[in-house]
């Protein structure tokens, strides 16, 4: 942590009137009282730290790190980012459970269950071995756990090449498309190359998010560091970065800078600044008239979450105005804020059922809308609502993807269907039903 | 008529007369505690809160500074609990004389005050928000004192110890004389208009810069005390945790003190004639905030909380013939009034700084005891004061800490300053007082960034909740406390503050129609 950032960020609790607008949207205090709130552990328990006393507070460990508090605050105190300080300074001192150090490495995991995908998925649906895990690690038994694909994105990206065209982007794909979900990946290039981007795949790895919203800020800023040197050099040469993982593309544009204090790092600096959701650069395209719009119909009803981090983009919900496009979409725009998941928060015994209820809103708006499924950017937040309502999610581009009637994801794997990843959802989502 | 008898009546409830209360019921004596208002009401809570290592007066007072360091060393025993070791830095800044460093250090060695060199960028890496010029630092043990908590510590000793009794609100309205002998007090309860006399055998002034007015009652003439204003501005949040001095001859505007959740930029000097001018002018706010960025580039940004105005008493003796008996080095003046006036059972103390406080207290005793003819010896440097036998010094984290342990089984009432709803029941019972300024001065009750906006009609509705007040008695409670937190508001109403006053002013005046309620 840079001191000067951090007492910029500190400073800005002086613009804090008490308003309680923050308190009011946050998702997670008002689901439970062991996390008083933003207002309470941001600009005004700040006041009372000082560097070189012990941290005090538990109750930070309780706050999830969704953001929804600075978004709203009218008066631009930065209260996640204080917050994420106080939580990684508790964690620093009280030492990080072995459960959050191993759940906060996304990479690790889909590693060693990749290749063994088929077990591996059955293992972490059996009950006694959730329930086991659960004694041991902390990890709720029911927290929703996503499959692990069996293959990886960068499996088809190595044999992938882009057919060159005039626009360049480099693809961040993160590692929720890397292991469990592929097909986005695939389907995520082929929607931008069929808008005329030539879409360049660097090897690369983790952004770090889960490090640092479990408070492994070293680590976090190592994997972010990392991630920043292999998307750099195209960035240099001019080529935008697009990612479909709403809440890793917020990390590279400005969580790590701020809440890391790498605002000084100068690769961390250009990444960040030509780092693009894929819904945004898609709007972007439509805005200057040069996104294609020629379409088929999709005749249902799917209801659209804009999952907290996304909203942290500031970017409004570009994923609704194309979806928009779609002829035949009904989309049904669901204002309750937060699934409740936040990434790794709610798979934690001592936080699931605190996840659940903060979700339970989304969870009845979704239930009467009447969508057969529910469009969501982030993986996370799918998996969470896929569990909490036995509704197929999927993330909008593949909704444009089905639109634009490409060829089926996977084609060239053994293990995928042509039945598209909307099909194989519900069958997964079906499967739990029954297990 | 209600009556009292006592050893010691002590006229001035702010540090010093708090003190000798209990260096007086140390020793075995008597005590009676009486102020005008509340304890630390006047100069002791109206100061910026720094616990001087002396390191300020080592060029221009060498005495003082030697007072200071040993006072300084003393507190930190005794009074623990009141005092925050922040630690001081005395530094060079583009726009000192870089000579004054030398001179600076050269005293520091002559008084015996602790000082240490130390690297610029070292300093600039523990205090990020200071002028990026420094050119020289210096550590000094200096801290911050609570002056409310210390007056209350050792009003409660005094209590404990030989059964003091305290008597906030109650002004002395006639000092009795028999004679050549002072034998008392008439004193009145400001609140309720009811009368106590109090016959003591010895009765103490300590009421600083009123401290003419008191003698005048006793009949004594000549006690002179030129009242010199300051003010000092708050700000939102501590911009530095150590206290930041100026390596300059001292003057106005050198000084930033860290204290709680606030730091405090100090102060000027400005000639007044009343005691009880709490003039606030805009010059002086503008000039402090420009020495603020003098220490802090960007001060003007920072947010501002509340200005106030404290008055230090400047002795002068105007008696002829006895000016040779005030050691004029001294910052603080004993007047023992048989000496010097022929008058018996009366002594004054006046001048002085916080910091020193238990020495003028011991040195007022042993006057006292002299006036009794009995020897009894002065413990207050060994003794700790109530809440400090620990040793322990206050953490700026404690409330926090507090508030985490009682997160799920206590109400906040007011959230900047963390204080539960059941600390504030607690004080209002033990008190009896429905000012709620007296609640702010114990408990920091909307001292915080709102300045009472949500936590004043939630203290008022509590009080009047308690102990069956009336509803008119809770609405002037709850004015009374608006119009006091106003003062200190309006001359910094500029950014961040303004935008507070705004918020506050919708809610006392739009939701809650203040200005027509009844009283």
């Amino acid at each position: 942590m840079t001191e000067v950032l951090h007492e910029l960020l500190r400073g800005s609790l002086d613009h804090c009137v008490k308003c309680t607008i923050c308190e009011t949207a946050c998702p997670f205090s008002n689901a439970t009282p062991l996390f008083p709130g933003p207002k309470y552990a941001g600009p005004q328990a700040e006041r009372y730290r000082v560097e070189d006393e012990p941290s005090v507070e538990w109750s930070v460990d309780y706050c999830s790190g969704c953001g929804i508090c600075t978004q709203v605050c009218p008066q631009g105190v930065k209260i996640a980012e204080l917050n994420a300080q106080a939580r990684h300074k508790r964690k620093q001192e009280s030492g990080v459970p072995l459960r959050d150090r191993l759940i906060a490495r996304p990479t690790v995991l889909g590693r060693l269950g990749t290749p063994v995908a088929p077990l591996a998925n059955a293992t972490l649906r059996s009950r006694p071995f959730r329930a086991a895990v659960e004694r041991a690690f902390g990890v709720h038994r029911d927290a929703p756990v996503p499959r692990f694909a069996g293959r990886t994105f960068r499996s088809f990206a190595r044999r992938h090449s882009s057919p060159p065209a005039s626009r360049r982007v480099v693809y961040f794909h993160g590692c929720g498309t890397e292991y469990y979900e592929p097909d986005v990946g695939e389907k995520t290039v082929a929607v931008l190359e069929h808008n005329g981007f030539q879409v360049e795949i660097p090897k690369q790895g983790c952004c770090g998010l889960p490090l640092q919203s479990n408070g492994l800020f070293d680590d976090a800023r190592k994997y972010v560091l990392r991630l920043a040197r292999a998307l750099a050099p195209q960035a240099r040469d001019g080529a935008l970065i697009v990612g479909n993982a709403t809440s890793c593309t917020l990390m590279l544009k400005r969580e790590a800078r701020e809440i890391l204090g790498l605002a000084d790092d100068p690769e961390l600096k250009l990444v960040s600044e030509r780092t693009y959701d894929v819904c945004e650069l898609l709007l972007e395209l439509h805005d200057r008239g040069e996104l294609k719009t020629h379409m088929q119909p999709v005749n249902e009803v799917v209801a659209y979450h804009a999952p907290c981090q996304q909203q942290g983009h500031w970017i409004g919900k570009p994923a609704l105005e194309l979806l928009d496009l779609v002829p035949g979409l009904e989309v049904r725009e669901l204002d309750a804020r937060c699934c409740g998941i936040a990434g790794t928060y709610g798979l934690k015994r001592e936080k699931y059922d605190i996840a659940m209820a903060t979700g339970a809103d989304l969870f009845r708006q979704i239930g009467a809308s009447q969508a057969g499924s529910v469009a969501c950017d982030s993986e996370t937040c799918r998996w969470q609502i896929e569990h909490a309502t036995n509704k197929p999610s999927a993330h909008p581009i593949e909704l444009l993807h089905r639109a634009y009637g490409l060829p089926p994801a996977g084609a060239d794997s053994k293990r995928s269907t042509l039945r598209g990843v909307m099909t194989r959802n519900v069958e997964r989502v079906r499967n739990r039903a029954r297990t | 008529m209600a009556g009292l008898s006592t050893d010691v009546l002590v006229i001035g409830g702010g540090a010093t007369g708090a003190g000798v209360a209990w260096d007086a019921a140390l020793r075995g004596l008597h005590v009676v505690l009486a102020d005008r208002a509340d304890l630390g009401e006047g100069t002791s809570g109206r100061f910026h809160g720094l616990l001087h290592s002396g390191g300020r007066y080592v060029v221009k007072d060498p005495l003082a500074a030697e007072e200071c360091i040993a006072e300084n060393r003393i507190l930190r025993r005794i009074a623990a609990d009141c005092i925050e070791d922040t630690g001081g830095l005395f530094v060079t800044t583009p726009s000192d004389d870089p000579a004054y460093a030398e001179r600076f250090a050269e005293g520091c060695r002559a008084t015996g005050v602790d000082c240490e060199e130390v690297e610029p960028a070292e300093v600039l890496r523990e205090e990020p928000r200071l002028h990026p010029g420094i050119s020289r630092a210096f550590r000094v043990p200096d801290a911050n004192i609570d002056a409310w908590k210390t007056a209350w510590a050792l009003a409660r000793g005094a209590h404990e110890r030989s059964g003091a009794r305290v008597l906030p609100y109650h002004a002395a309205e006639a000092i009795h004389r028999r004679g050549d002998q002072v034998v008392g007090a008439r004193l009145r309860d400001v609140r309720t208009g009811d009368e106590l006399e109090v016959e003591a055998r010895v009765t103490v002034n300590a009421t600083g810069a009123w401290a003419g007015r008191i003698a005048g009652l006793a009949g004594i003439e000549g006690v002179r005390v030129l009242p010199g204003r300051g003010i000092m501005i708050a700000m939102n949040h501590r911009l530095v945790n150590t206290v930041v001095n100026r390596c300059q001859m001292p003057t106005d505007g050198d000084i930033l003190v860290p204290i709680r959740t606030v730091c405090v930029m100090g102060t000027t000097d400005v000639h007044t004639d009343d005691p009880d001018d709490q003039t606030v002018a805009e010059d002086e706010v503008q000039a402090m905030l420009e020495d603020g960025e003098r220490l802090v580039p960007g001060f003007r940004r920072a947010r501002a909380l509340r200005v106030w105005t404290g008055v230090r008493p400047l002795f002068q003796d105007t008696k002829e013939g006895v000016a040779s008996t005030r050691d004029v080095t001294r910052a603080h003046t004993l007047l023992d009034h048989a000496e010097r006036d022929g008058v018996g059972g009366f002594v004054t103390i006046t001048g002085g700084k916080l910091t020193t406080f238990r020495l003028m207290a011991e040195e007022t005793v042993d006057a006292v005891c002299r006036h009794l003819g009995e020897e009894r010896p002065c413990t207050t440097a060994t003794e700790p004061l109530p809440g400090s036998e620990d040793g322990e010094h206050y953490m700026l984290g404690e409330r926090l800490a507090r508030r985490e342990d009682g997160l799920l089984d206590d109400q906040l009432v007011c959230e900047c300053e963390l204080v539960t709803r059941r600390k504030l029941e607690e004080a209002m019972r033990r008190r009896g007082t429905s000012n709620l300024d007296d609640f702010r001065r114990v408990l920091r009750l909307g001292m915080g960034p709102c300045q009472g906006g949500f936590c004043m009609y939630r203290a008022a509705g509590i009080m009047h909740g308690l102990d069956g007040m009336s509803a008119e008695q809770a609405n002037a409670a709850l004015l009374g406390f608006l119009v006091e937190r106003w003062k200190g508001v309006w001359p910094i109403l500029y950014g961040d503050q303004l935008r507070q006053a705004r918020l506050d002013d919708w809610i006392f005046q739009g939701v809650l129609d203040v200005g027509h309620l009844r009283e």
